[in-house]
């Protein structure tokens, strides 16, 4: 064979299942300079938060805590560390193709390089994207809706703490044992017991089967809190759009994931059991998998970009000061590209051999989403045209996602079109029209939605100087990185090669690699601005209302009281704090008693049960399995026996909070 | 429209003129062609919607700055109008009407499976393609003979492409020529595709398939029909390929050289595609015809063995084989002792006369 490395022999034991010792890749140097480093920074991390006495506070005012908006931070605190993981995955990868041309082998092995892109985009749709929406609308939404928390606090924790779960069992796989090599969604046959051998893809199984809980409880949660929870007299079309498409993202999640789940367990059935779904031989058929993958994989992409339309429709008609322009028309037509995502997945494989019919069907209702897509983006343009536009922060990133997302649009359709498609498919072309549209999307409506709603969570602005170097290195770095590849796509250019023949193409490949490094130039200083602005929070303190926005997350103060609202607020019509500003309404002092949850552990420890449980069967430690997963069973049940849920907030103590207000 | 379209032909045609091999832009075959043109149409048609939307991006924020003179134009409640609507619902289904009448006629033009009888260009040559672990294996049965990447076709003649796969799946890709399709273990999938010029185009698998992905590559040398002719007359002095040297080539290896093979074993193919290469093994469509029958029963769990995919083996993330149990399907057959060698018995005679061949 080509390579000298051989995999470690099959083995098992009851203690410890099939891992040995040589499962650790100690003869990877840098996967130990990693480890090294990780456990290094661990290491001085674990020391301060000793040092500083913060053990007891993360534990009481975080990690247990049941609060939507604490919880909301803590998804966007892990979506920015699984950001750093999988970006660095991305810089290898660029590394590695700027080098190995023309029998060069650069550094990565295909043995190595596989595994990088696997968790590449793994880790960026599961644990980057999903987390930073899923924070966002957590957020912000029950806000928007003049809510107090979401329908079901406590699920909301768990959710949380079973995503960490996950994104916890795809980082132990770097230094142990090792990751999939099979690409981000897990083609069998390569992903099935024969051809993918060895704990990697049990790994990808069992974190995305955990962090899947997570998620598909979250979407019921935020629909519930959507349809109960509205402050009285708030119609469906009185809510704000952010908040429309947060509902239908939860409705794409509650219909979509349960495929994913059911679709990895027939996968997981083939590899555990010997089952016959998707294996070559016995009437299996992985064109199943791919058809099942798809119907899940295609609305995914809505669930990620759906809310981030929200975002910029929140932004643009905050910052051009005046109503969003055809509110109507932009719920229709997310609710259009709703249904729709559902009946498009087979753009994803027009080269399977469909007849042309089939294909012309997919090709065609693909180009339809474009409509509704295309009319928003004249909607946020028709909002800024005969407005007053502030070009702050916010409005920067929702600048560049309109030049951005459109050209990503285009290539996109470009795609959609069958017989374009059987030549640019499994391209760079490919490669960079999705990294337009998650970059140009999703990427920079986080960041809008960071630098937007920063402010409210905190009470103080970020620092502009950093804030907008952030932005010009995403921007930059986006078009010098991903336009070579579009140029080697149409060169026919395939992607998840750790290494090519074609000496041509490197210059391309060495101009992507540059703009990665702008990018990271772009992460760094997103950090920096972070870093800049929590030391200058004084200066940079801003009211309750910094933006003289519309909508009623902006009523109370900023950071919000853990009850939100001191009072209910009736609701007469949309942009109600608008409404409320032009009425110069003003809290009342007449508060009556609160009705709240009670934190509780509960979440954190099934999670970690999860994760216990998890990891024994990626291992096949099948004791430590069964007695994990008992134990989380044991813990759901108890917890239906905890009567000491919920206590009040007394008038007097409202009172106390309300006048301090929230410098303190 | 169409001085513009050849306008933008030319100048992408320029491009690749340039240096790099932009071969989906300037293709060297009727198939890939036409996807160009197709490529072009498309973007001519979304531009239309795409420039004014990018100069409104900019412009508008710029324009209506807070910070401008003469803010008279400001209009702050204004944020619904009727005829606006109606153009940015209309200009967009417009577009996709006239996108969706190009897809629909290129679609059916330009399907895969759609032979180019045609074009009348001649005989077509049948190509018989497999992707095996990490290289292709390319059969002319008509001819005879067969090669390993390396794909000799004729130039100016169509080429009725035959796929299967060995174990997972890959993609047969030569972009010079046109669009690809996937190869699937125990499936059969087609492919037409044709060289206008002699030359020589670089095809790989594009789908990834394992360690060895990176050097799934072939040159496919279009030439005249002596230069084919020669080509293969070359190939017949090679070794036969039979069943037993074409389980051997299916072991995994990687970075392989071309090499030719001189003979063919009859029905070799379609024994790859029913997955019964090796000796013994039951074929799927007579495995299907059993089934239709009722199936073996209880009784026929001890044939596991038969059944199973003759050469399924586990391979590690270097691309090394993994020794591997066997399933022990007799075990299952309760008092039906001589289950093993059951399935080589005349029951599954239809499969071991071909295999005799």
């Amino acid at each position: 064979m080509a390579t000298e490395h051989v995999q470690p022999a099959e083995t098992w034991n009851w203690l410890t299942g099939r891992f040995t010792l040589d499962w650790i890749p100690y003869q990877e140097p840098i996967l130990i300079g990693t480890f090294l480093g990780i456990a290094l920074g661990g290491l001085i991390f674990l020391a301060l938060m000793t040092k500083f006495r913060l053990w007891v506070p993360f534990w009481k005012n975080w990690a247990i805590s049941i609060d939507h908006k604490k919880i909301g931070i803590m998804y966007m605190v892990l979506g920015f560390i699984m950001m750093i993981r999988g970006f660095a995955d991305a810089i290898m990868m660029r590394a590695q193709q700027a080098m190995a041309a023309g029998g060069a082998e650069g550094y990565l092995p295909p043995h190595h390089y596989d595994q990088v892109f696997t968790a590449h985009g793994v880790i960026m749709i599961f644990f980057v994207a999903m987390p930073f929406v899923t924070g966002i609308m957590n957020y912000v939404m029950p806000t928007q809706i003049g809510a107090r928390d979401v329908a079901f606090p406590f699920l909301n924790n768990f959710s949380f703490w079973m995503t960490v779960a996950g994104a916890l069992l795809v980082n132990i796989s770097l230094f142990i044992g090792e990751f999939a090599r099979v690409g981000w969604l897990a083609f069998p046959p390569l992903s099935g017991a024969n051809y993918s051998t060895g704990p990697g893809m049990d790994y990808y199984l069992w974190s995305l089967q955990i962090a899947g809980v997570g998620t598909t409880l979250s979407g019921i949660n935020l629909i519930a809190t959507i349809l109960k929870m509205r402050a009285p007299g708030m119609k469906l079309f009185d809510m704000p759009v952010f908040t429309w498409t947060a509902l239908c993202t939860n409705v794409l999640i509650v219909a979509a994931f349960p495929v994913l789940t059911a679709t990895l367990a027939l996968l997981t059935l083939d590899r555990y059991m010997d089952f016959r779904f998707f294996t070559n031989d016995f009437g299996g058929n992985a064109m199943m998998y791919i058809n099942l993958i798809w119907i899940w994989g295609h609305p995914e992409v809505y669930i990620l970009i759906i809310p981030i339309f929200g975002v910029f429709s929140e932004i643009v008609a905050t910052f051009s000061g005046k109503p969003l322009f055809g509110y109507k028309t932009m719920v229709w037509a997310t609710s259009c590209i709703m249904v729709l995502s559902f009946v498009v997945w087979l753009h994803h494989f027009f080269t399977m051999g469909s007849g042309a019919d089939v294909n012309t069907f997919f090709g065609i209702t693909t180009m339809i989403i474009a409509v509704p897509t295309g009319v928003k983006i004249f909607n946020w343009l028709f909002t800024m045209y005969r407005g007053s536009v502030r070009l702050e922060l916010p409005m920067y990133w929702t600048i560049g996602f309109l030049v951005t997302f459109t050209i990503g649009g285009m290539s996109g359709v470009m795609l959609a079109i069958p017989p374009v498609d059987f030549q640019l498919h499994n391209t760079l072309f490919l490669i960079a029209h999705f990294h337009n549209v998650i970059i140009g999307g999703v990427v920079f409506g986080v960041y809008a939605a960071v630098t937007y709603w920063w402010p409210k969570a905190f009470g103080f602005k970020l620092d502009d100087r950093w804030g907008k170097r952030a932005f010009w290195g995403w921007f930059v770095g986006f078009y010098v990185a991903f336009m070579p590849l579009y140029a080697l796509g149409l060169m026919g250019v395939t992607r998840r090669m750790n290494s090519y023949a074609d000496t041509g193409w490197q210059p391309y490949f060495i101009v992507a690699a540059i703009g990665a490094v702008i990018i990271l130039f772009g992460i760094l200083s997103t950090f920096m601005c972070f870093y800049v602005s929590i030391k200058n929070r004084k200066a940079l303190a801003c009211g309750g209302d910094p933006w003289n926005a519309r909508t009623l997350e902006w009523a109370n103060q900023s950071p919000p009281q853990k009850y939100n609202f001191p009072q209910e607020i009736q609701v007469t019509g949309r942009d109600m704090f608008w409404k409320m500003k032009q009425e110069g309404f003003k809290w009342s002092t007449d508060y009556a008693p609160i009705h709240m949850p009670k934190d509780t552990a509960t979440g954190v420890l099934i999670s970690a049960c999860a994760f216990v449980f998890g990891f024994a069967m990626v291992w096949y430690i099948w004791w430590l399995a069964i007695v994990s997963f008992l134990a989380m069973l044991a813990i759901g049940i108890g917890h239906t026996f905890n009567y000491n849920r919920d206590y009040y907030i007394q008038p007097d103590e409202i009172a106390a909070t309300e006048s301090k207000g929230a410098a303190a | 429209m169409f001085r513009p379209l050849k306008l933008l032909l030319a100048a992408g045609g320029a491009l690749a003129l340039s240096g790099c091999q932009y071969h989906v832009l300037a293709p060297s075959g009727w198939v890939a062609d036409q996807e160009r043109n197709l490529l072009i149409i498309s973007t001519v048609l979304m531009l239309i919607v795409i420039l004014p939307v990018l100069f409104m991006s900019v412009y508008f924020p710029l324009k209506y700055r807070a910070d401008r003179k003469d803010k008279s134009d400001y209009d702050p409640e204004w944020a619904h109008s009727t005829k606006l609507e109606v153009v940015v619902w209309g200009v967009p289904i417009l577009i996709i009407i006239a996108l969706g009448y190009y897809t629909a006629v290129y679609t059916h033009r330009l399907d895969p499976y759609r032979d180019l009888s045609h074009l009348d260009a001649g005989e077509p040559v049948e190509v018989q393609a497999v992707s095996l672990d990490w290289k292709w294996l390319f059969i002319y049965p008509e001819l005879g003979v067969a090669s390993v990447n390396e794909l000799a076709i004729p130039a100016g003649r169509p080429v009725n492409f035959s796929l299967t796969s060995s174990t997972v799946m890959n993609t047969l890709s030569i972009p010079a020529l046109g669009g690809m399709v996937y190869s699937m273990t125990g499936m059969e999938t087609k492919l037409h595709l044709i060289a206008d010029e002699e030359g020589t185009y670089p095809g790989r698998s594009a789908h990834y398939s394992g360690p060895g992905f990176a050097g799934m590559t072939f040159d496919t040398l279009a030439m005249d029909e002596a230069g084919f002719e020669a080509w293969v007359e070359e190939a017949r002095g090679a070794e036969p390929l039979t069943a037993n040297s074409y389980l051997e080539l299916e072991q995994p290896s990687m970075n392989v050289e071309p090499a030719y093979y001189g003979e063919v074993e009859e029905g070799l193919f379609d024994r790859i595609v029913e997955m019964c290469v090796e000796e013994g093994q039951v074929c799927m469509s007579h495995m299907m015809m059993t089934d239709m029958m009722g199936g073996g029963g209880l009784e026929g769990i001890a044939d596991g063995a038969a059944y199973s995919y003759d050469h399924a083996r586990s391979i590690d993330g270097f691309g090394n084989l993994v020794p591997r149990e066997t399933p022990d399907y007799s075990a299952h057959g309760a008092g039906h002792d001589e289950g093993s060698e059951a399935s080589h018995s005349a029951d599954h005679g239809a499969t071991h006369e071909e295999a005799d061949h």
